[in-house]
């Protein structure tokens, strides 16, 4: 199978900066990602009033964000709530809300996808990539998919092969794709590398 | 023209062939005895009579057998076939010009009527007899795009083209050369082509997607492209790679002119008129050592081309394993004697 690392399927992140003229501002982050928008953000107070900041992370994090100043701030117990929480901020946004993303980058992808079902132009969004290198896969066998995934080959959480993490993104999934690795020579699987970038 | 259609399989006991006349009319991709990556995209004319390329859509002797393997595919895995919501329009269009092209180049096997939006289609070949109203999902058993791309073969995608860029955003693809719809819909003309390597160096997907955003209505243009597969199976998509695999290390030398099989793809794009959405449709024709050698100027060339291809690309097109064999036993077939340029049999 493919094992190229030509790669123009895996989104890039520049990194977050405050967009002035948006009329106001969507900002969720996730663990390490707080460090992000507290550099974007700390000095911008008046931006600031016109900003909705969702959380999922520790204490200490959430406890700088809190006191930053936004408009709102929302801390929620994980992802999977904080995914629920911006269905219902989508559901109310308006035209010039700018959105930006902070996070690993399965965060990231998770959270560009949804906004693309409300209608968010994925290239609109400003993010920034921060904390762990682990990566979400999709298996292409059973569509199982599996968060974290830091080294391939690795075993599929739904079927259980042996699969090959190929360098292809899909921003609907917000996953890359996994392809089992010893399927022409069944048990002959390469020792794990390191997923580093 | 009357067509016998084949009774075979892709799959199983394999019993997929082709006839010497479907031989004849093989779309050999080779012009020259190479093969690099180039832009190699033409007007969709028609091409000479009994070829590939007589009319817009090609149906031929394995229609009625690639149809029930469709079947087959999209009854395992209906993710073989999705449409994004805003794509209902471009759905129709394609549902057009497939039974347009069809019936006016075979008559004798697919009919249609219009009138007004109420249509009727015959399809001979699978006994279909369906009365519909154009533009009314709920008269016809499937969604429009489903419907007509289970009688028709070649796989399709449909095409968005908005933001300077062409999305992929509904398809039908059963008889893929190892990539995922259900994982790249939705992709831009740069993302799904990600994987492929060298081409993106050379500049060709940027060069490609202008051409493709510029085409125009009532003038398709096409390319070939080409693969190898062991034993005819038309699905090898990713899904099932776990099963499939396997058969790329079941070549021998014993065994070269039967199991392994040129795969060329002739893909075909339309601009379509109501949705300006564009039809990529990927027919895939397969032929086996044994039968390209009867056509002693294709043994020879292909013996060059394979034994010369860039490693890079053989890796990318899973020809590694049984390269080196294939060319073997296509040596035998070539004695070095030049080759007349072009594709066509001397």
């Amino acid at each position: 199978m493919i094992t190229t690392s030509t790669f123009d399927s895996r989104p890039a992140y520049g990194g977050l900066s405050l967009d002035e003229r948006a009329k106001s501002h969507l900002v969720v982050a996730e663990g390490d990602g707080a460090s992000a928008v507290l550099d974007a953000f700390e000095d911008a107070p008046p931006s600031l009033a016109r900003t909705t900041l969702l959380y999922a992370g520790p204490d200490g994090m959430a406890v700088r964000l809190a006191i930053l100043g936004a408009a709102e701030f929302r801390r929620t117990s994980g992802r999977l709530d904080l995914m629920n929480r911006l269905d219902e901020v989508f559901a109310t946004s308006k035209m010039g809300a700018r959105l930006y993303v902070a996070g690993t980058e399965s965060f990231i992808g998770e959270v560009i996808a949804k906004a693309a079902t409300y209608g968010v132009v994925p290239q609109s969004v400003i993010a920034e990539q921060r904390g762990s290198l682990a990566r979400r896969v999709q298996c292409v066998h059973c569509k199982h998919v599996d968060e974290e995934v830091t080294a391939t080959p690795y075993a599929c959480g739904g079927c259980g092969q042996s699969l090959f993490v190929r360098d292809h993104f899909s921003r609907r999934h917000a996953a890359f794709q996994g392809v089992r690795v010893d399927a022409e020579v069944p048990g002959e699987i390469p020792a794990a590398e390191e997923l580093v970038q | 023209m009357t067509l016998h259609f084949k009774k075979e399989t892709f799959r199983d006991d394999y019993t997929f062939s082709n006839s010497p006349e479907a031989i004849r009319r093989f779309p050999f991709p080779f012009e020259k005895d190479e093969y690099m990556y180039s832009v190699n995209i033409e007007q969709h004319m028609p091409g000479p009579q009994k070829s590939a390329f007589e009319f817009p859509i090609d149906i031929d002797e394995h229609y009625v057998a690639e149809m029930e393997d469709r079947a087959k595919v999209l009854a395992q895995d209906p993710g073989r076939c999705q449409s994004l919501p805003h794509m209902i329009t471009a759905e129709w269009d394609l549902l057009e010009l497939l039974m347009e092209s069809m019936s006016k180049h075979y008559p004798e096997h697919f009919q249609l009527t219009r009138d007004g939006d109420d249509w009727r289609w015959v399809n001979k070949p699978l006994g279909v007899d369906q009365r519909f109203v154009f533009g009314d999902v709920s008269t016809l058993p499937y969604p429009p795009m489903e419907y007509i791309t289970r009688q028709c073969q070649g796989d399709f995608a449909l095409l968005d083209q908005r933001l300077d860029n062409l999305w992929m955003d509904a398809g039908v693809i059963t008889a893929q050369a190892d990539w995922s719809l259900d994982f790249d819909i939705g992709m831009n003309f740069m993302e799904w082509h990600a994987p492929v390597p060298l081409a993106k160096d050379m500049g060709i997907f940027e060069r490609a997607l202008k051409f493709l955003m510029n085409l125009q209505q009532g003038r398709p243009v096409r390319r070939l492209n080409w693969t190898m597969t062991i034993n005819p199976r038309l699905d090898t998509s990713p899904e099932n790679y776990d099963k499939w695999g396997v058969e790329r290390t079941t070549v021998t030398p014993e065994n070269v002119g039967n199991k392994v099989h040129l795969r060329v793809e002739l893909q075909a794009m339309w601009r379509l008129p109501r949705s300006n959405a564009i039809v990529f449709s990927i027919r895939a024709y397969m032929i086996k050592m044994e039968e390209l050698v009867t056509v002693p100027k294709w043994g020879r060339r292909f013996h060059r081309v394979l034994r010369d291809v860039k490693p890079e690309l053989a890796e990318y097109k899973g020809l590694t394993r049984y390269r080196q064999m294939t060319v073997d036993w296509l040596s035998k077939h070539d004695d070095g004697a030049p080759t007349s340029p072009g594709f066509a049999p001397d």
